[in-house]
């Protein structure tokens, strides 16, 4: 479950952009891997290597999920401006901007292996070492359902998580961005018409996929407790597909298919052995798209019901 | 269309003039070796050997220790002013087997090494080895531990610590000796490396009766909670995990949270890092256990030799001697000696290693025609307040 949230936080970018642009944005994998390392920053700074309690735990968990999500919103609007908007502007075919994607996806994992990793964290020539968080939180159990015990950790990560597409859903839904929003994602040439400025709507996009790996990036760390400069490769995988089961440009759909795809994998592994636990969530995701193209909730932004 | 065309034009021009740059460059580098090479072609004044190695990967932590051990004796063999000095040629490998084969490629021909210290891990030996072999360029690992290395037939190829049929098993007979124990789970990371050392814990716990249970994981992804979950249920006394130490924290850490508290956790020299307690963090860790062919000096040492190593290691890195390092210190010194005895080409420095015995560091370095060491002892390195401590051989450690 925990896992499954994480990966439905950032299929929401994913679908997010898909959804207006039309574009697979496959650089998303590495605005998460920011995101953990802008989380990473702040118990660095405050030299925290014991664990906290009370009040210190909660404003660092919150200084930690606000870092997360400047470094993944601004890596999201800088990729936006830098890889796809000249592109976008000269009418390029959305294949060059799909391998400008994978491009920046390189560029951004090498230059935190070989600069800021070594740079920000002092850490000379270790850039590719997984790095690890110290210990902030006890993790006491809370109560156990099926046998299966239940920590303060993954609570946190599921309220969070379910906490922010909450907040997300009503944004897209019942403001006066969501509707740009929605409005681009429907019909961009009718929104412009009807006085949309689509490159702030898909500056806002980019922002609030970004912010949500941010966040996602902050609760994977304080959950699992390391980060590398490839962590958002596997995730990235997993998100795009949890986007596509859900039905890609639907945001509910992201949050299905994430959480689905989440349990898929964890009770396929038990059942079959952690060998199989890849080719179980694809099979499913082969068996879904087989039978229902569009995804379990097959319908998406340009519906209308976001 | 005019300024589009105007730019194109600049870009090609200057992409001409930059590969012109760079092949008046090439012509100047090829031009200026010949003439070098020729004057001293008959006793060259300087010979390449390289170490090839994850020297900045993720798992560079078991690397860097064997490096600098290796370093320490060319420096100190410059310094005697021999009539043929030593460069010391890095590739870094990552551990990634396709780049150390390109990387070997260009140690054979463009550097022209006379000889290579690695490749470190057993992925990459094995998929270097058959292009030294066809160089005919002398190697000697000094961490590759995967068994089935020896048994290519090459000639060139050797490695200087016992494999992992010897240490799978001597691992084994001390989870089950000393230890005591009945249950025990063993997981291998999926790796050349991980999954046989693994097996052959396995063959031999199950020669001694003990239950096993099996289950791998994937060290790329983070989560490992289906292993978890299944080590849980299974109730060990002990668990054996093969594979490299990020990956090794990890789980301990996930383990432990578990609530798997009481159950011995031991893994191969793969793990033998400090890198395995970061990734833990230190309350996890404390008490892991770790087999390894190799020895780390310990502070404790009286041996002249050793402790020598370990002062000239420490005054030169102000770290003290990990994981490997002794190991390659005597590989590199087998080179050293080689060259002293005046064997300078690549063919006579491997008919030199065939005869060698030394008294290294680590060990006594006799290779067999095969090129393993002769020396089989595995050693067994506990967790204790949050440092890697030396129990003992496998065949006489004590739990302390």
């Amino acid at each position: 479950m925990a896992f499954g949230s994480i990966y439905a936080l950032i299929a929401l970018g994913y679908t997010m952009v898909y959804g207006v642009l039309r574009l697979i944005n496959f650089a998303h994998s590495e605005v998460f891997m920011i995101g953990t390392f802008g989380a990473m920053f702040v118990p660095f700074v405050l030299g925290i290597n014991s664990a906290l309690t009370g009040l210190a735990l909660v404003g660092v968990i919150v200084l930690m999920i606000l870092a997360g999500m400047l470094a993944s919103a601004g890596t999201a609007i800088a990729l936006e401006q830098i890889a796809y908007r000249p592109l976008r502007k000269r009418g390029a075919s959305r294949l060059a901007a799909l391998i400008s994607a994978i491009g920046a996806s390189i560029f951004l994992q090498e230059l935190f292996a070989l600069l800021v990793i070594p740079g920000v964290f002092n850490r000379p020539q270790q850039g590719r070492i997984q790095m690890a968080l110290p210990r902030l939180m006890e993790r006491t159990e809370l109560f156990s359902i099926f046998g299966h015990s239940v920590r303060v950790d993954q609570v946190l990560v599921i309220v969070a998580a379910v906490g922010m597409m909450v907040a997300l859903d009503a944004l897209v839904n019942r403001t006066k961005i969501g509707r740009g929003i929605r409005a681009t994602a429907q019909n961009p040439e009718a929104a412009v018409l009807m006085g949309v400025d689509i490159n702030k709507i898909v500056r806002m996009t980019f922002l609030i996929g970004g912010g949500m790996a941010g966040v996602a990036g902050a609760l994977y760390l304080i959950s699992y407790e390391n980060t590398s400069y490839i962590i958002g490769f596997l995730f990235g995988i997993k998100a795009f597909t949890a986007a596509v089961l859900g039905g890609i440009g639907n945001l509910r759909g992201a949050l299905v298919g994430g959480v689905v795809l989440g349990l898929v994998e964890n009770y396929g592994a038990i059942f079959f052995g952690s060998d199989w636990k890849h080719v179980i969530s694809f099979t499913i995701l082969v068996l879904v798209l087989m039978f229902r193209p569009t995804g379990i909730l097959g319908e998406s932004l340009q519906q209308a019901r976001a | 269309m005019r300024p589009k065309t105007a730019r194109l034009g600049g870009v090609l021009a200057a992409g001409v003039a930059l590969t012109l740059g760079l092949a008046a460059c090439g012509d100047g580098g090829t031009d200026a070796k010949p003439a070098d090479g020729g004057s001293s072609a008959a006793a060259p004044s300087t010979v390449k050997i390289g170490f090839m190695g994850d020297l900045t990967g993720p798992n560079a932590g078991i690397v860097i220790p064997p490096r600098n051990g290796a370093k320490l004796v060319f420096d100190e063999y410059n310094k005697t002013n021999p009539a043929v000095k030593v460069e010391l040629v890095e590739y870094d490998s990552q551990g990634d087997p396709s780049k150390a084969v390109a990387l070997a490629q260009q140690a054979i021909k463009t550097d022209k090494v006379v000889g290579l210290l690695g490749p470190a891990f057993s992925g990459e030996s094995a998929q270097v080895g058959p292009v030294l072999e066809e160089a005919q360029i002398p190697s000697i690992s000094a961490s590759a531990t995967n068994t089935k290395l020896a048994e290519n037939g090459w000639k060139f190829w050797h490695r200087v610590l016992p494999n992992d049929s010897v240490q799978g098993p001597g691992i084994a007979d001390f989870i089950a000796g000393p230890v005591a124990a009945k249950n025990v789970f063993v997981i291998d990371d999926k790796s050349e490396y991980g999954k046989p050392l693994a097996d052959a814990v396995r063959g031999q716990l199950a020669t001694k009766g003990a239950k096993v249970t099996n289950d791998s994981l994937d060290p790329a992804e983070s989560d490992y909670s289906s292993v978890v979950n299944k080590v849980a249920a299974s109730k060990p006394d002990a668990i054996f995990f093969g594979g490299y130490y990020a990956a090794a924290g990890n789980l301990l850490k996930q383990l432990r949270d578990k609530g798997v508290k009481d159950a011995k956790f031991f893994s191969g020299d793969g793990s033998l890092d400090k890198g395995l307690i970061d990734g833990a963090g230190a309350a996890n860790a404390e008490g892991a256990l770790v087999g390894c062919p190799c020895y780390i000096a310990t502070p404790d040492v009286t041996d002249a030799k050793v402790k020598g190593f370990a002062d000239a290691y420490k005054a030169a890195y102000s770290a003290d001697p990990a994981i490997y390092a002794a190991e390659g210190y005597d590989a590199a010194t087998v080179f050293a000696e080689a060259l002293k005895a005046g064997n300078t080409t690549p063919d006579k420095i491997n008919a030199f290693i065939g005869t060698v015995d030394l008294a290294g560091v680590s060990k006594q370095v006799k290779f067999a025609p095969n090129g393993e060491v002769e020396a089989k002892d595995i050693y067994i390195y506990q967790v204790k307040n949050g440092a890697i401590a030396l129990l003992g051989k496998a065949t006489e450690a004590k739990l302390g």
